[in-house]
């Protein structure tokens, strides 16, 4: 690639190296700064911000670490994005299904009303959400969270879905209705196995958005018992505003999940958006 | 809301009364049809999706634009009937309007800035380099934290005696690290931390497509003496159309709805000189119990998406004979 045949040619690239370098550095340091800062105490911050901590304080981590919120508020996540997407997946799965593979009247209409519900966003919802939810008595329930992300997560995964269930092939179908096959025994038995690809890209971004997901969990928990990591987070930073070290080492706590699961998953992320918006 | 399509696809059109068609659809067709329980699948498979869904984002909505012609503070049900006047008010309210200007400001931000630097940058990436997929990662990794985490990162960066904008200060000489609580500078910080969250979005999506688009286009323009920018100008960036078209829309669209980063950076504040629609909706609805103005607001910001969703589909991304975000991949 950069033999020294090629003067220009290495030029160009090293020129390229330091942009990308550049941006990469816009990206990294707030955050490097953020895991440094949790080593350090608050007089180490404001007469040494970027350098490395001295000494070494690890005390904000690990009081973090052992006292139980920060772990409730991962496991109050993980409960929520869990079944949030098996609901999403579940429910849009079936009707992405029938939008693929069944000719009916009104369809487009109903493909329509889902595809509109794209741009459907919980701000301009959330208000009679919460008349709502508090009615059906699910405020302070995490099923106050879960099904109305699941409803709001329904477009983006059915409209995926279906352009991939459109891609297998009609003989398959015959031939499973050949071999006894009712649309229930097609849909579980041939068609969602050979939709895993795509069953994962929607499952990876439905948790990514209900791990993120910050309106609603705000209005439906009052009781600190449920709260998630973004309301954990921002509790946090009122409740130690003073302690900004304290403060840091709960924000770098609280990336490690969301980083670790795109480090694992990045691949169906990337694929799910830049597929999504392709069409 | 579909396009009126200009591709031949087979499996969409009313069936019912729909002229012949070929291949894999009607096959699949047939197989359902001939099944004697499909009326009772068809209702099977679509109940969960559709009660979810009606029940949780369409009645809501329904019910916002009949609460925003009352006044109600959300408890019992609502009788005091205003008519528009929770609309004429939020339009002369000072704040609200200034929200929709700080909205405006916010998409030519975007648009003229977050945009083009990602577009930039996606071409630079395009290009053989060692390294690329590390960058491409650490690029797109901000995308992944959600809007709150990198808000309190970003309040701490910037917080006074403590954070990097001090650093930054003395390196420019200038106060860095007030930027949050100077009303001429909020927007701009609160623009600058969403980019650095989104831009990666936009970089990926832009790097995808362009990493679509045969090599031998490229190499044509270059073979017939384009230089490089002309290639990019008459080649690559008209076949880049429906992507920058997608990338535009989600833009605008999700700048109409900024709500946790600013909550959380700024509360909107000071003096409401970083507030945006969601933010005072949310004031109005949660914390001073205006119900039914807070919906007429909610109200503005659904019609405002809508209109211009309608719009660009009608006018803009017409023109893409490939899908778009709100057609659905008809043409496969």
């Amino acid at each position: 690639m950069t033999s020294p045949a090629h003067p220009a040619r290495r030029a160009r690239s090293l020129v390229l190296h330091l942009i990308c370098i550049a941006v990469g550095a816009l990206i990294v340091v707030p955050v490097w700064f953020g895991v440094i800062g949790g080593f350090k105490d608050n007089g180490q911050l404001s007469t040494n911000p970027l350098g490395l901590p001295d000494p070494w304080v690890p005390g904000n981590y690990t009081d973090i670490v052992t006292s139980g919120v920060f772990w409730r508020n991962l496991g109050n996540s993980l409960l929520i994005a869990v079944s949030t997407t098996v609901i999403v997946v579940g429910a849009g799965a079936m009707a992405a299904f029938v939008f693929a593979r069944f000719a009916f009247r009104g369809r487009e209409l109903l493909v329509t009303l889902f595809a509109v519900g794209l741009m459907f966003p919980f701000a301009v919802a959330i208000l009679p959400l919460f008349v709502l939810l508090r009615g059906m008595g699910l405020l302070d329930n995490p099923l106050g969270v879960i099904l109305p992300q699941a409803a709001f997560g329904l477009p983006i995964t059915i409209i995926i879905l279906r352009q991939f269930f459109r891609t297998i092939p009609g003989e398959v179908e015959e031939a499973a209705t050949l071999d006894g096959c009712g649309p229930f025994g097609f849909f579980w038995r041939v068609l969602l196995p050979m939709a895993r690809p795509a069953l994962a890209t929607v499952s990876v971004l439905a948790i990514v958005a209900s791990w993120n997901n910050f309106m609603l969990p705000l209005v439906v928990f009052t009781d600190q018992g449920w709260w998630t990591l973004p309301l954990g987070v921002q509790a946090f930073q009122g409740q130690y505003s003073d302690d900004t070290a304290r403060v840091l080492a709960y924000v770098v706590l609280s990336m490690v999940p969301a980083l670790g699961f795109y480090a694992v998953a990045e691949r169906q992320l990337i694929g799910g958006l830049a597929g999504s918006v392709k069409g | 809301m579909t396009r009126p399509s200009t591709v031949p696809d087979a499996g969409r059109g009313d069936a019912v009364a729909g002229p012949p068609e070929s291949g894999s659809a009607t096959a699949s067709r047939r197989a359902s049809r001939s099944r004697p329980g499909r009326r009772r699948a068809l209702a099977v498979f679509l109940t969960p999706a559709l009660t979810l869904f009606l029940l949780l984002v369409v009645a809501p909505i329904a019910v916002a634009s009949y609460a925003s012609l009352y006044k109600w503070n959300g408890f019992g049900l609502p009788q005091n009937h205003v008519g528009l006047d929770n609309y004429t008010r939020a339009f002369a309210d000072q704040v609200f309007r200034g929200d929709l200007w700080r909205g405006f400001v916010l998409i030519v931000l975007s648009l003229a800035v977050q945009l083009p630097a990602a577009l930039g940058l996606a071409m630079l990436l395009n290009q053989p380099l060692k390294g690329r997929s590390l960058y491409r990662l650490v690029f797109f990794a901000p995308y992944v934290l959600s809007e709150v985490t990198t808000a309190v990162l970003f309040t701490l960066v910037f917080s006074p005696n403590r954070g990097l904008g001090d650093v930054i200060s003395r390196w420019l000489g200038a106060e860095a690290g007030a930027v949050f609580a100077d009303p001429d500078t909020v927007l701009y910080a609160v623009f600058l931390v969403v980019s650095w969250k989104y831009f990666g979005l936009y970089l990926i999506l832009f790097l995808a497509a362009r990493q679509g688009i045969p090599k031998e286009l490229h190499e044509a323009a270059v073979t017939d003496g384009a230089d490089a920018w002309k290639a990019f100008r008459h080649v690559t960036l008209p076949l880049l159309g429906p992507t920058i078209r997608i990338a535009v829309f989600l833009s605008v669209i999700g700048t109409i709805q900024l709500f946790d980063m600013v909550w959380v950076l700024t509360g909107g504040g000071p003096i409401h000189a970083s507030e945006t629609m969601a933010v005072t909706m949310f004031q109005y609805g949660f914390r001073r119990f205006e119900v039914g103005y807070a919906s007429a607001i909610s109200i503005v910001m659904f019609v405002l998406s809508l209109a211009f969703a309608l719009v660009y589909q009608r006018f803009v991304l017409r023109r893409d004979t490939e899908g778009a975000l709100t057609v659905q991949g008809d043409q496969r």
